[in-house]
């Protein structure tokens, strides 16, 4: 690991600041991934500003009946809350299907929406990775891809954003909420934060340099059948090769995420009114334009029947 | 912006500053990576003070020194494990303010102020807790390397689930957690046993939780 400063930030307008001044300056809150990622040297960072003493960590019931979610709001108590086990249960299951116990502990809300893809590309400095070093070529395309990227991709990066969280937070359009270093603040729709690759997969979400989360907000509960399924290598502490997040409501209509298959949360509300029509069209409409690998074409499959899985599930528990 | 002078303050001072304060609005604009990196020749050292097993430490630390390796190399507390020093395998869980954690994710510095509890500290020989106790009544292991990381877990998991925090395993997420093996097996996914000694582990853990078999 490089050597770094580090420094406990007091304030979030003061860390925003401080990150804005010092380039390579890196935000460090839960750090499951960032210090995994360090002791690699694909993050070297020259500082570390720690924003767990903040006071960012509490959740909070909004003035029109959402929730306030801080950013550094473990994602165990999130998962816990009783709030949002009951109004939000897409949310707790997203969160309960990924990663271990003690990550779960470790890990932040905000933390989760920026960890980086575990594409083996990415994380083999010996390999070429337009995400890792601009320009020097992706090493997945052509490569071992099973476990990569079918649409929303490019060229450039075939690689997969890894978050459970993601998904229910993009089926329950969450809100991001940022504070830059110029101490103005503002929020991001869920669905305009994390960046597609393009030709410059290096650019993952739309945030300025020094711009501090400092939470996730939920609109008021929309109500329905929450059902999350991960479809996995094994049955726990695995990254997902499908994940489908869904809300149905009685009349049938409802909402669906998608995970393991995208750079991003990859919803499409277009296939969402296709819902009564079942899954094989939800799918077909929600992959429109996918380009899958030899690798990973099962997952055009894989999706499709996830689906109907879930779809299958909400009916039982309604 | 590689023109601006490098930070004219120490690299030691500016750790003694600790907090960033609103005196960072008042620094140079901008501090170039070119400029940064040369005041990274050497290490930056930091001091944190850390409750160990009831027991203050303070310890002046490289700042890339993680939590695990401030106990097993600094304190010598060689119970908790580098296995693979990623996150991936458990061996190295400690439990810091009543909280189960991956000690090689997260700094020494990070942890200044926090209580943490080893498996030196659960028990030693000649005062066993309950749940080392099970493993070795009911063989929790071979090799014995992932077992103080197994251990810390298992404690752990026993105070989530009274605790009432629910898992991928729970049928519900309104009801409270039961105390079943399958709840068992999914909380402790994040500790892996190459031994492969699951089942023995799951039989400790249940005999300490009470759980019927």
């Amino acid at each position: 690991m490089r050597a770094f400063n580090y420094s406990r930030a007091d304030s979030p307008a003061a860390a925003a600041a401080q990150a804005a001044q010092i380039e390579g300056a890196r935000f460090i809150a839960g750090g499951t991934n960032l210090l995994d990622l360090m002791k690699l040297d694909i993050e070297t960072p020259q500082q570390l500003i720690d924003v767990n003493h903040l006071g960012l960590d509490r959740i909070e019931a909004t003035d029109d009946g959402g929730l306030r979610i801080g950013a550094l709001v473990r994602n165990t108590d999130l998962a816990a809350d009783s709030r949002v086990r009951k109004d939000y249960a897409l949310l707790s299951r997203a969160l309960l299907a990924g990663a271990s116990g003690q990550l779960r502990n470790m890990a932040t809300t905000a933390g989760n929406l920026l960890q980086r893809t575990r594409c083996p590309y990415f994380y083999d400095t010996n390999q070429a990775c337009n995400k890792r070093n601009p320009g020097s070529g992706c090493a997945a395309i052509g490569g071992v891809s099973r476990q990569l990227g079918i649409i929303g991709v490019s060229d450039a990066c075939i690689a997969t954003h890894p978050s459970d969280m993601a998904i229910a937070m993009r089926a329950l359009d969450a809100q991001v909420e940022t504070l830059k270093a110029d101490g103005s603040t503002r929020r991001i729709a869920i669905a305009d934060f994390h960046q597609l690759p393009g030709t410059t997969p290096n650019v993952e979400t739309s945030l300025t340099p020094g711009e501090l989360i400092t939470a996730v907000t939920l609109p008021a509960p929309v109500g329905g059948t929450h059902v999350y399924h991960k479809v996995r290598d094994r049955s726990s502490y695995a990254f997902a090769l499908v994940s489908v997040g869904l809300i149905l409501q009685k009349d049938g209509s409802g909402r669906i995420a998608v995970g393991g298959i995208a750079p991003k949360p990859w919803r499409v509300e277009a296939a969402e009114a296709l819902l009564p029509q079942g899954a094989k069209a939800v799918s077909a409409r929600l992959l429109d334009g996918a380009t899958p690998t030899s690798d990973n074409q099962f997952k055009v499959t894989l999706v499709e029947r996830t689906i109907a899985s879930v779809l299958a599930q909400a009916r039982d528990e309604a | 912006m590689n023109d601006h002078p490098p930070m004219a303050i120490s690299r030691r001072r500016f750790l003694i500053l600790g907090a960033v304060t609103a005196t960072a609005f008042a620094m140079p604009p901008f501090i170039s990576l070119k400029a940064y990196a040369a005041s990274l020749e050497q290490p930056a050292m930091a001091k944190v003070t850390i409750e160990v097993n009831g027991k203050p430490q303070a310890l002046e630390v490289d700042t890339r020194t993680t939590l695990l390796d401030a106990l097993r190399e600094h304190l010598q507390l060689t119970g908790s494990k580098k296995g693979c020093d990623h996150g991936q395998c458990g061996a190295c869980t400690v439990i810091v303010d009543g909280r189960r954690i991956n000690s090689c994710l997260t700094l020494a510095v990070m942890q200044d102020g926090a209580k943490v509890t080893t498996i030196e500290g659960l028990g030693m020989p000649d005062h066993l807790h309950p749940m080392q106790a099970a493993f070795i009544k009911h063989d929790g292991y071979q090799c014995g390397y992932c077992t103080p990381g197994q251990i810390c877990s298992a404690v752990a998991v026993l105070q989530e689930i009274r605790d009432g925090i629910p898992s991928h395993a729970s049928a519900s997420l309104t009801e409270a957690p039961q105390l079943i093996a399958s709840e068992l097996q999914e909380r402790m996914s994040g500790n892996i046993c190459r031994c492969g000694a699951y089942s023995n582990i799951i039989e400790a853990i249940s005999e300490v939780a009470e759980v019927p078999a």
